[in-house]
Formats: C-alpha cells, structure tokens, sequence
C-alpha cells in the first residue's frame, strides 16, 4: 500500500506567518530497495478515494501516469496537488498549473538544495498558488525556503510548529536578490551612511 | 578596506543570535548532531580530531590591525594562543570550545567579522590577490567585485544547500596571485579594446582528489553582469551537480560531463532569464563599494631610501629579507612586506596572539593599519614607505616574523595534516620542520631560488600540493603514512595567468626519505640548471626522466610503495 502521510497542520507563511490545518493527503510510493519487484509503480498504485482522501498531493510521476484519472477527481469535489522531487523539473508541470491546488516541493534530506532552485523556476514559470515544502523541513530553513517562494511548510515530524514560527524573524534584511523580492539590497535602499529606517519592502 | 553599513551590522547581529540558538537548540536535544552540522559548518565550526575546529572568514585576505588585534584576544581567550592561517586566507582555531562559539561570533561581530560561510555545501570565502590594489601588474582592483560577492552570496537563499563547497576567486592582474583556475568559479579581469573592464570567467577548477583546471566559459563578460551569471552559473550546478557521491560533487566534475561547451550553453540559456535584471549592477552600487578601497593617503616619497640602500650593502641579512620578503608596489616610495609565517620553529601559517598584536602594530605605524593574508600563509603588510623597510624589519625579527625565505623552497604551503585534521591520512608539519631543517642554510636556499613546495596530509589538498613545483601528499597505505612526489605543478607561472598540475614522480616515500628525496630533486636541478632557470623552467626543459632516476637510484624495489603510487589520482 502506498504511504499517506497526513498532517494535522502545516505552517503557512502567507498572509503572516501562521500554523493552519492541513486538509490534504500527500501519497508517497513506497519503494524497497531490498526487493525493488515490490516497489510501487506509478501506473498501478492505488489512489485513495475522494471521500477517503479528497485533497490528495501526488508525484510527478503518478500525476504523469494517471492524468485523467486524477482529473476526474476535481469534478468529485477534490482538490489535487503534485510533488516534485529532486531533480524533477518545474517545467515539466508548466502546462498543469490550472489544474492545481498546490505544489509540493520535496525535501528528502534538507541538504539537498535543489528543492529552492525547483520553487524558485515555479514561480518564474507564474506558478502563483502554494508551494509547501514537504519532507525533511527544519525551522533553519524556513527563512531561505520563503525566499525562494516556499509559502507553506510541512514541518518535520516530532519538531514543534510554535517554535518553528519564530524562524521568519530571523533575518530583517538580505543582499541578494530572490523570488521574494528581486531586487538586491543596493537597488531597495540606499546605502553607505545609510540609516535601517529606509526599509525593506518584505 | 570595506566597512559596514547599517545594514550590514544588522545581518550580522542576526546571524550571530540565530546560531546562538542553534547552538541552544543543539544543547537542549532539539536539533539532533546530524541537524546541527550544516549549520555548524556554515558557521565555521568543525568538530575535529581533538577539538573543535573554528574558522574565521577573512574576506579576500583583508584585515585591519583592528580587527587582527581581535583575533589575537580570541585565540588567547577562547584558544591556546595562536591561530593558523590558511591557504583561503581564513583563521583556524583548533581547540576553542562549542559553547564558547556564539560568544566569539559577538565579539568578531564588533570588529566586522564572522565565520559565516567558511565551510558548508555553500558559496565560501571569496579570495583574491594578496597584492590587490598596489600591484605595478593591476589591470583593475578586484576587490570591489570580491566585495560585491561576498554580498551577494552571504546567505543567498537558493545556494545554500549545494552539491558541494563552492569556491570563487577573483584576479585583477596579468599574474595570477588567486589561483583561478583551480577554483569552481575562477574571475580574471580583463580590459576589452574600448577599455572596459569585464571578466574571463573559469569554471570547474579544483584540486582535491580529482584534480582539475578550470575551463573558460565566457572571454569578457562585462562587469555589469557580475552577479547575474554567477547566479546562472550555481542555478544549472545546483540543478544537475551530483549529490550521489561527495567526491563527485564539485562543480568539475559536471563541467567535465557535460563538456565545457555544453555547460556553457547551458549557462547562457539560464542567464537569458537574468541578464539585465535586477541583481545586474549599476554604477551607482560599484562606486558606492569601490569607495571603501581607495588608496590611502600615500606621502609623495623618493623610489629611493639612502639609509635602506646603505643597510642593504651593510647587512646581509636585511639585504636578504628585502631581497625576498618586499615587494613592488604601484605607488614610488612605497612596498609591500610579508610578514613571513614560516619560521621553522613554528608550524607554516601559525600565529601566536603576541605576534598578531605585533603585526597590527606595525601595521598601524608603517601601513595605514591595514594588512592582507595570502594564500601562502603569510602576511602582508601592504603600503609601507621604503625607508620604514628597517624599521619594519628589526620589528618583525623580535617577533619570529622575519624569516626571509618568501617564494623560497621552506616558505611553503602546508595543510594542519594528521597533527589536527581528521581528514588527514598522514601528518604534513613534521615534514614541512623537516625540510625546513634541512635546507636551514640560507646561502644554499638562495641559491637555489624560487620553488614552491606545497604539502597536504591527504588528497583533499588543502596545502595545494598539485600546483607546488615540489608537491607532496601524504597518503595512506595500510595504516602508514606515505608520501607521494609530484614535479611541475605551478600557479602564476614564468609567463603570467596559467597554472599546471604536477606529475607524479613514481612511488611515495616514507616520513624519513622526505627531506633525502627534496634534496635529491634539488641537487639534480641544481647541477643541470642554466643560467637564471628556476627549478621550474628546468624542470620543463627536462622533464621528469632526470629528477625520477636521482631520486630512484639505488633504492631497493622493496622499499617502493607501489600501491600507493597506484591510489595517484593525477593520471
């Protein structure tokens, strides 16, 4: 059977930061490496039901396989979302964005870095709904996630969601450019004697 | 130098309250050890083979005596006493403790430092020349660039969880003094016929297990466009480097791949999105940065200093210490001095507190208060008037900080090796004391004349042995230590930017063959060389074949380490 992972609640960090509940499933293929036979396929696993599940987040691979089936699911009064590992292209999803409730960008380790370049092309590709990141998610990470565009964050099992509300605070200001404001630092305010009451936009 | 802004001390504080959170965290049992770690490493701190091991950024090598008077009260109140300065122009302290951490953040804090980014998966320490700025060869001062990245990739939030450690270093002269093209981002300025500064960007260089030069991926990139294509450059390794295997990590290793050209092509495509956008730099913002790297203000002084003259043909020995350890400098009257670290009573690169607070003060009498670190560990103090030369000279000598040997074979480069670092495979200090000890005869070691020799404890090559003319590895066979040989290599080479790896002369050697066998190298150059070859260019002339058969010759084939000649990665 396929993992479902359900969340009692997600923090969300827009319109402020806030711990919200989590209406959606998220189906993960399980996959064994001792025996890679009995490793679910995208084209044959079973999808929950709309009554069961009717906020479900699928792979890439599953929402590639099964299209319309999923599809179908919207008119049922079901919500879909699609996770995207590492390595799995935004462009790839470019062409389904109407379909979408949420994309999920996967953090299978949080050193694996290419979750924020993946959220940071989804929304130069105009993605503007939510983008969650799911797996190994820490607080540390929030600030930069939110940076990259990651607006919603399923926190890591055992941590705790009060605290990993303070993270946003972390920083008041940046350098560089991201998708959160493009702008360098030297094109928000004005440097060199400077005092912080210009401000940042954020 | 660069100063803070506002702005600038306010990321700063909050760096240092997140770690010091993260540390709390980390105490308290809600960040487990493998949490922790690359958040410790982006904050400098390892945990290594006796103790922790905490590295302090010096951005592109620069300090201020201030800020060097700084590190001097934290190695003595948080260390033993004296820190290690390193091939990237970083401070090491070696047996600081966890706890004490956040408080040394704050403290380096007051004085505009950090150890943000010295080590990760993350975009580190940005280097440059050590003679940036006064060089006579400077086509323009990278330093404001250096700057301008250090900015940019100061917590850049979509790179810092990359494949691997990524390294940028920047040049602005005909010689290259910042080892470019063995970085993953390598930056040679250039100027374009209409006199506009741009780059020759380099990418995938490296030493480390699989050594590799960088390839050029764009002839002049205008420097407008600065931040633009770096970005370009890390989005497409963040995307496609490797991350199955940590030694196939590096930027080179996609570069080598893909093939140049196609990495080039994909970096482009990339750039198309961001070129002229945002992050692109405005005047405004390069002459706000380039501000802050001004000259000082230089008294209009003689080329000439009779007293220094007249102590030269006097004194042999600040003849020598001239001879090698001051340098040209663009503005007449002046030079720039290393402070050597290389006494041989001292592991290469070491620095005790006192010395420290020595260097600073000669760096506030004699030097506008500023100093550099270079990548052959040593200091420099960079603007001082030729006829302070003596003065400057009776200074450092009280200090252990004369040795006149700079681009001589016992200035050498030289990692910590076994004696501190657990990636080591074999101890690299003994061996750089024992050629130092060897060849303490200054008569003979100016005689034989420049000769890098670069030692590393292991293959990561932190004392960068591949680009030594000698280079020496210490490598591991069966729980012994060995030591491999390589010929050539060099960096700023006879005729300006080019570097070249060396070649392996055949089997290691044990500890105690080491200085036999520099010593054989050198007598072998020394009778073959003509006149005014360096060991370098006779070595080109000749080759390996001479150098092999001295040093072979005679040494039964049992003594040979055959198998750790074959764990070369060089081939």
């Amino acid at each position: 059977m396929p993992d479902l992972i359900r969340r009692p609640q997600i923090i969300r960090s827009t319109p402020a930061p806030a711990i919200v509940a989590d209406d959606f499933a998220r189906l993960v293929l399980t996959v064994s490496t001792d025996a890679p036979e009995s490793s679910e396929s995208a084209a044959t696993v079973t999808l929950p039901s709309v009554a069961d599940a009717p906020n479900l987040i699928v792979p890439l691979a599953v929402w590639q396989a099964r299209r319309d089936e999923l599809l179908a699911r919207l008119t049922q009064g079901g919500k879909l979302g699609v996770s995207l590992a590492p390595g799995e292209e935004a462009e790839q999803l470019a062409g389904d964005f109407a379909h979408l409730a949420l994309i999920a960008v996967e953090f299978p380790k949080f050193v694996d870095g290419r979750g924020y370049t993946s959220a940071t092309l989804l929304r130069r590709l105009g993605w503007t709904g939510e983008i969650r990141a799911v797996g190994d998610v820490l607080r540390d990470q929030f600030f930069l996630m939110r940076r990259c565009g990651i607006d919603a964050f399923a926190l890591k099992e055992g941590k705790d969601l009060n605290d990993a509300l303070k993270a946003f605070d972390d920083f008041s200001f940046t350098y560089a450019g991201a998708v959160d404001d493009p702008r360098p630092l030297f094109r928000r305010v004005q440097r060199g004697g400077a005092s912080l009451d210009a401000g940042q936009s954020s | 130098m660069y100063r803070y802004d506002a702005y600038d001390h306010a990321i700063l504080r909050q760096r240092v309250a997140q770690y010091r959170d993260q540390v709390r965290r980390w105490k308290t049992g809600e960040l487990s050890d493998d949490e922790f770690r690359p958040l410790r490493l982006q904050n400098g701190l390892y945990i290594q083979r006796h103790a922790p091991m905490f590295r302090i950024a010096v951005p592109y090598g620069l300090l201020s005596s201030t800020q060097l008077r700084k590190l001097a009260e934290v190695a003595r109140d948080y260390d033993r006493g004296y820190g290690h300065f390193t091939t990237r122009h970083n401070l090491q302290l070696n047996w600081p403790k966890v706890e004490d951490t956040p408080d040394i953040l704050e403290k380096l804090a007051d004085v505009e430092m950090h150890a943000i980014q010295t080590s990760g998966n993350c975009v580190r320490n940005v280097t440059t020349s050590h003679f940036a700025g006064i060089d006579p060869d400077e086509i323009a001062d990278p330093r404001p660039f250096a700057e301008l990245l250090r900015e940019w990739s100061t917590f850049q939030p979509e790179f810092a969880f990359l494949p691997r450690k990524f390294k940028i270093a920047v040049s602005g002269s005909t010689r290259d003094r910042a080892v470019t093209l063995a970085h993953d981002i390598g930056l040679n300025i250039k100027k374009n016929a209409a006199g506009e500064i741009g780059f020759e960007v380099l990418v995938g260089g490296g030493l480390g297990r699989t050594p590799i030069l960088a390839k050029v991926i764009e002839e002049f990139l205008p420097w407008q466009h600065l931040l633009t294509f770096v970005e370009a450059i890390l989005r497409v390794y963040n995307s496609y480097g490797r991350r199955d295997n940590p030694y196939k990590a590096r930027i080179k290793i996609l570069v080598h791949a893909l093939g140049a050209e196609q990495f080039r092509k994909e970096v482009l495509e990339e750039w198309a999105n961001l070129k002229d956008g945002p992050s692109t730099v405005g005047t405004e913002e390069l002459e706000r940065i380039a501000r802050h790297f001004t000259a000082p203000d230089y008294a209009a002084l003689p080329a000439r200093d009779e007293r220094v003259d007249a102590l030269k043909a006097s004194n042999p020995a600040f003849a020598r210490w001239v001879a090698r350890n001051v340098h040209p400098h663009k503005q007449p009257g002046y030079a720039a001095v290393t402070i050597s670290l290389k006494d041989p009573r001292q592991p290469p690169g070491d620095c005790t507190s006192e010395q420290m607070e020595a260097v600073a003060d000669l760096a506030d009498q004699f030097s506008f208060g500023e100093l550099r670190v270079s990548h052959e560990q040593n200091l420099v103090l960079p603007d001082v008037p030729v006829s302070a030369l003596p003065d400057v000279w009776e200074a450092a000598k009280a200090k252990g900080l004369s040795t006149p040997t700079v681009g001589l074979l016992t200035d050498l480069i030289c990692c910590p090796g076994g004696d501190y670092c657990s990636l080591a495979n074999a101890k690299s200090i003994p061996i750089a004391a024992a050629i130092q000890e060897r060849f303490a005869d200054l008569d003979y070691l100016f005689d034989i004349g420049d000769l890098d020799l670069n030692i590393s404890g292991c293959m990561n090559a932190c004392g960068h042995h591949h680009v030594g003319h000698i280079g020496i590895l210490g490598v591991d066979k069966n729980g012994e230590e060995w030591y491999q040989v390589t010929l050539g290599g060099h960096t700023d080479g006879v005729k300006g930017r080019e570097t070249a790896l060396g070649k392996v002369i055949g089997p290691s050697f044990s500890a105690a063959e080491v200085p036999e066998v520099v010593e054989t190298l050198v007598r072998t150059y020394v009778a073959q060389r003509h006149d005014d070859e360096r060991f370098l260019d006779t070595f080109e002339r000749l080759g390996l074949a001479p150098f092999k058969e001295a040093v072979y010759a005679g040494r039964r084939p049992a003594a040979l380490n055959t198998s750790a000649a074959r764990e070369s990665t060089h081939a």
